[in-house]
């Protein structure tokens, strides 16, 4: 590979940040000043390319530490990394939270997507807008769902600087403070910061109003702290609950509260088992994935484990991203440890010694938390050589997601964490077999991660008799929209949509519910009695998705939340495959042209969008295309919009 | 003498197409089981030396079993597998790609898109007048080759011939997303100021004239280009020893763009800057 480099040299900033995270170059190869000793021996080869999977946390850091990616930023950091300039930078083009343009070091997210859209989003925004002129020093972006949906209508604030806040550990909780979790290694060689002293901040402003939102924005670091996690869980303490027991009973940050709350059991019940046993368990449990494929767990597993080619690896799913998802956020924030404590089972049991934590990049205090726990695991022999005296080593590490949708698909996934564009892989091969840097690895969502807990603390058999008898075990949703109560409910699988929705209280004359978020369906109310269980939601020709609940009033017109979905789509789609590519623009167009319209002046439209959908659909690679009309559909069908 | 080895023999493995009962060599996909087969499967995005992408979606086929369709170009033949290759379904979502296409992508230089649509009875104005369209000017920043962008469906066959799969330059990159995606060089620089090194391996590969020669590119717009009136003469480049093939393309005595044949054990369809653009000595007639 001969790499051809540009003029561009970076600033001081730039190249500190990069070296904080890659540490200082060893030689003019890695873009350090020449010496006579670089005429003497070359470095490249495998070994230089072999760190391509820095590139994204290397797109952080920069962007982290300016707000935005210079052309010799990016320069310098290929030239750290041996990855082709032109690569790189298709890489940074693909990404929401990285601007290869000047921006400002401010910048607020505003979420537009469908709950905030039905609490006023499109006024605090436009009127957010007005207010911040150019000058104030903060970009203003539309966001898709934040995954702050109990709180709509919800912005986030992130400011670029010098070096991270220490975790945000608000709600005056006790715990040790988990100050070098946040902060990337190196000796902070900050030199010639060109006079800008900002600290880097991220804040949260959810519910939020004109005035929160621009305060917030204009002084992150003064921001009130989020309410804690708890406030996300209406049922928090109720004696019944399995995944979100400790959420509100226990310290997020101190691990001796969560051993004393029963943390660390299943592990031990798994070192005991053995890894074979472990994935028996799992399989006898009936555990379906909670990630919205509802693949089962245990036969995942077994695929993994049973793979010759080694090494294998563990990766959870936390970019979480489908509109109106907010559970993986409130288990990582409310209960940190036990996605620590699942992951190492994962990996036990599938023979992985690597796991990744592929977190969304929209989750500061989820990252906050994450890191500390595994601070915490790392320190006291929970993650490492030997977990538990027990002989096996493991050990994970957390990238963060750079805002794309596309990224939750498992092999788009894998190239993000790689290096590369996240674009879906074409499968087969699956994951199972080639993965994770082309190796055997296991993929799961946080919640279904979580669930591995309880089926070996309880056993197979009382785990699987919770639930129904095709989908066992308990169910978190993701209730918000016009409800009383909205947030993270569980209940067992089973329940039905109005018990679910009596539960939330429902307000206002409910128009329609959204199951499974952006890429699920549409049911009316006279459908409340649709069983929330995967077997249920198929017979009613619906989806349970990730366990999105949306429920409308109807005061926010029905065409313009279609709208919004297909804008969703269009902006997040990869734009590797022609039917979601172009399927997904001409869905908005054809929504767009019959927002007002009914009857027959939208007869033709509606034609043009079935056939669309059913292209994109039956031709798309990856289910975001083959999904992006779903909701749509529904919406059409189901409940008779543009009739 | 051109030797071009044979390997080992491959298992043949049986399958159903269209009903009929059809051998495959193992390995081969379903694609080349349809073109053994003698059926016309229309493709964009595969490429004879190149690794699928299966991006453009317009091969798709139905396969018992699989809920969505799939990409013949690049799905494995399997023992027992049921294919069909002309199902309502398969047609349906083949017209619905070329109408996406046609309607936000110049395919006036296409070899057989107008065919494919007459074919599929694809309909790309049914999107109506203000449907968003690509909407990129050629870009004429070297004297050598031009990137029309309008023309772009983006198959990664460029990209990829300049990467990993032949060229190992990596000068040219998939950039943005969506809707928004295009070919670039880092921060859409212009090419001479690129890693690209005037390989012209991303024309040779080039399914619809998005890339092309200056020269073919100056007499199309002068009106001038005649396919039918070129000559091609397959010839051995003289630059050096390595004994590349190269076709030269004339026109009225003029050499007018410079190919190689794929199935060329040497080249693979693959030239230097010297071979694939170096021929103005031959016609210097002063």
């Amino acid at each position: 590979m001969d790499l051809h480099f540009g003029d561009s040299k970076p600033t001081d900033e730039e190249r500190a940040a990069v070296d904080a995270l890659l540490g200082p170059p060893e030689s003019s190869w890695e873009g350090a000043d020449r010496s006579d000793a670089d005429l003497r021996w070359a470095r490249g080869g495998r070994e230089a390319r072999d760190r391509r999977d820095l590139l994204l946390p290397g797109l952080h850091a920069v962007n982290d530490r300016v707000g935005w990616i210079s052309e010799g930023a990016l320069d310098y950091l290929c030239r750290r990394l041996t990855v082709p300039p032109a690569e790189a930078y298709g890489v940074a083009t693909f990404y929401a939270m990285f601007s290869l343009r000047p921006r400002p070091a401010t910048v607020l997210h505003v979420c537009t997507d469908l709950a905030c859209t039905a609490a006023g989003a499109s006024e605090l925004c436009a009127d957010v807008e007005t207010r911040l002129a150019p000058e104030s020093g903060v970009h203003v972006e539309r966001s898709p769902c934040l995954g702050l949906c109990e709180r709509a209508p919800a912005a986030l604030v992130i400011r670029a600087g010098e070096t991270a806040r220490p975790a945000i550990e608000d709600e005056a909780l006790s715990g040790p403070k988990g100050g070098s979790g946040g902060t990337a290694p190196g000796d902070g060689n900050g030199k010639g910061r060109r006079g800008r002293e900002t600290m880097r901040c991220t804040a949260v402003c959810a519910p939020a109003t004109p005035d929160t939102a621009i305060q917030t924005a204009t002084a992150p670091e003064t921001a009130p702290p989020e309410p804690p996690p708890t406030t996300a869980v209406p049922q928090a303490g109720h004696p019944a609950l399995t995944l979100l027991h400790r959420i509100g009973t226990t310290d997020p940050t101190d691990l001796d509260d969560y051993r004393a709350n029963g943390g660390y059991t299943a592990l031990r019940r798994a070192f005991a088992l053995g890894p074979a046993a472990v994935i028996r368990e799992v399989t006898d449990s009936g555990l379906l994935g909670r990630g919205g494929a509802a693949f089962p767990t245990g036969r995942k597993w077994q695929a993994t484990a049973s793979q010759p080619d080694h090494p294998h690896y563990l990766v959870c799913n936390a970019d979480e991203s489908e509109p109106g998802t907010f559970k993986d956020r409130v288990l990582m924030e409310g209960d940190p440890f036990a996605l620590v404590e699942a992951m190492t089972i994962a990996a036990y049991a599938t023979g992985a010694h690597k796991g990744y934590l592929y977190l969304r990049g929209e989750y500061p205090r989820a990252t906050a938390r994450m890191e500390h726990a595994i601070t915490q695991a790392r320190a006291r022999g929970l993650l490492g050589d030997d977990i538990l005296g027990q002989g096996y080593a493991f050990d994970m590490e957390i990238r963060r997601g750079a805002g794309a949708y596309i990224c939750g698909e498992e092999t788009a996934l894998f190239n993000s964490i790689e290096g590369y564009r996240g674009e879906p892989r074409t499968k087969p091969p699956f994951p199972v077999e080639k993965g994770l840097f082309g190796k055997p690895t296991a993929e799961n969502n946080v919640e279904t991660l979580i669930n591995v807990l309880p089926v070996l603390t309880m056993g197979a058999q009382a785990y699987a008799a919770i639930g129904t008898e095709r989908s066992t075990g308990p169910k978190l949703f993701c209730v918000s929209g016009s409800v009383a109560r909205p947030g993270v409910y569980e209940l067992p699988f089973g329940a039905t949509l109005g018990e679910l929705l009596h539960l939330a209280g429902v307000h206002g004359k409910l128009r329609a519910v959204l199951l499974g978020g952006a890429a699920g369906g549409f049911v009316r109310p006279d459908e409340l009695d649709i069983p929330l269980t995967f077997e249920g939601t198929r017979a009613a020709g619906t989806t349970l998705g990730s366990g999105v609940v949306m429920a409308f009033d109807d005061t926010v017109p029905l065409p313009r939340l279609l709208l919004r979905i297909a804008r969703f789509f269009r902006d997040e789609s990869c734009g590797q495959c022609v039917p979601c590519r172009v399927g997904t623009v001409r869905q908005e167009e054809a929504l767009h042209r019959i927002v007002d319209r009914t009857g027959a002046g939208a007869a033709t439209d509606i034609t043009l969008l079935r056939e669309v959908g059913r292209a994109m659909r039956d031709a798309s690679i990856c289910g975001l295309g083959q999904t992006a009309w779903n909701a749509v559909e529904s919406a059409i069908d189901r409940l008779g919009a543009y009739e | 003498m051109t030797v071009t080895p044979l390997g080992i023999p491959r298992r043949l493995l049986e399958f159903t197409l269209d009903g009929e009962p059809v051998r495959a060599p193992e390995g081969s996909t379903i694609l080349d089981a349809c073109r053994a087969a003698g059926k016309d499967i229309p493709t964009l995005c595969e490429g004879d030396t190149l690794t699928p992408k299966n991006a453009c979606r317009v091969c798709v086929v139905e396969v018992e079993g699989s809920r969505t369709l799939v990409p013949a170009c690049s799905r494995k033949a399997e023992p027992g597998m049921e294919v069909r290759t002309g199902t309502e379904r398969a047609r349906h979502s083949r017209k619905v790609v070329l109408e996406l296409l046609a309607s936000s992508v110049d395919l006036s230089t296409t070899p057989r898109a107008t065919e494919w649509i007459e074919e599929y009875e694809a309909e790309p104005d049914r999107f109506g007048p203000d449907a968003a369209r690509l909407g990129e000017e050629p870009r004429i920043d070297n004297d050598l080759y031009v990137r029309d962008y309008d023309k772009c469906i983006l198959c990664y066959k460029c990209v990829d011939a300049c990467g990993d799969q032949w060229q190992n330059t990596f000068a040219i990159s998939v950039a943005g997303r969506g809707f928004d995606t295009r070919i670039a060089v880092e921060h859409d620089a212009p090419l001479t100021d690129s890693a690209c090194v005037y390989c012209g391996n991303c024309i040779e590969v080039c399914p619809t004239g998005a890339l092309s020669f200056k020269s073919e590119f100056d007499m199309r717009a002068a009106g001038t280009w005649d396919e039918s009136g070129q000559s091609e003469t397959t010839t051995v480049c003289a630059y050096c020893g390595v004994g590349c093939n190269l076709t030269l393309h004339v026109q009225d005595n003029e050499i007018v763009k410079v190919t190689s044949p794929h199935d060329n054990p040497v080249t693979h369809g693959n030239l230097c800057i010297k071979g694939r653009f170096g021929y103005q000595h031959v016609q210097n007639r002063d």
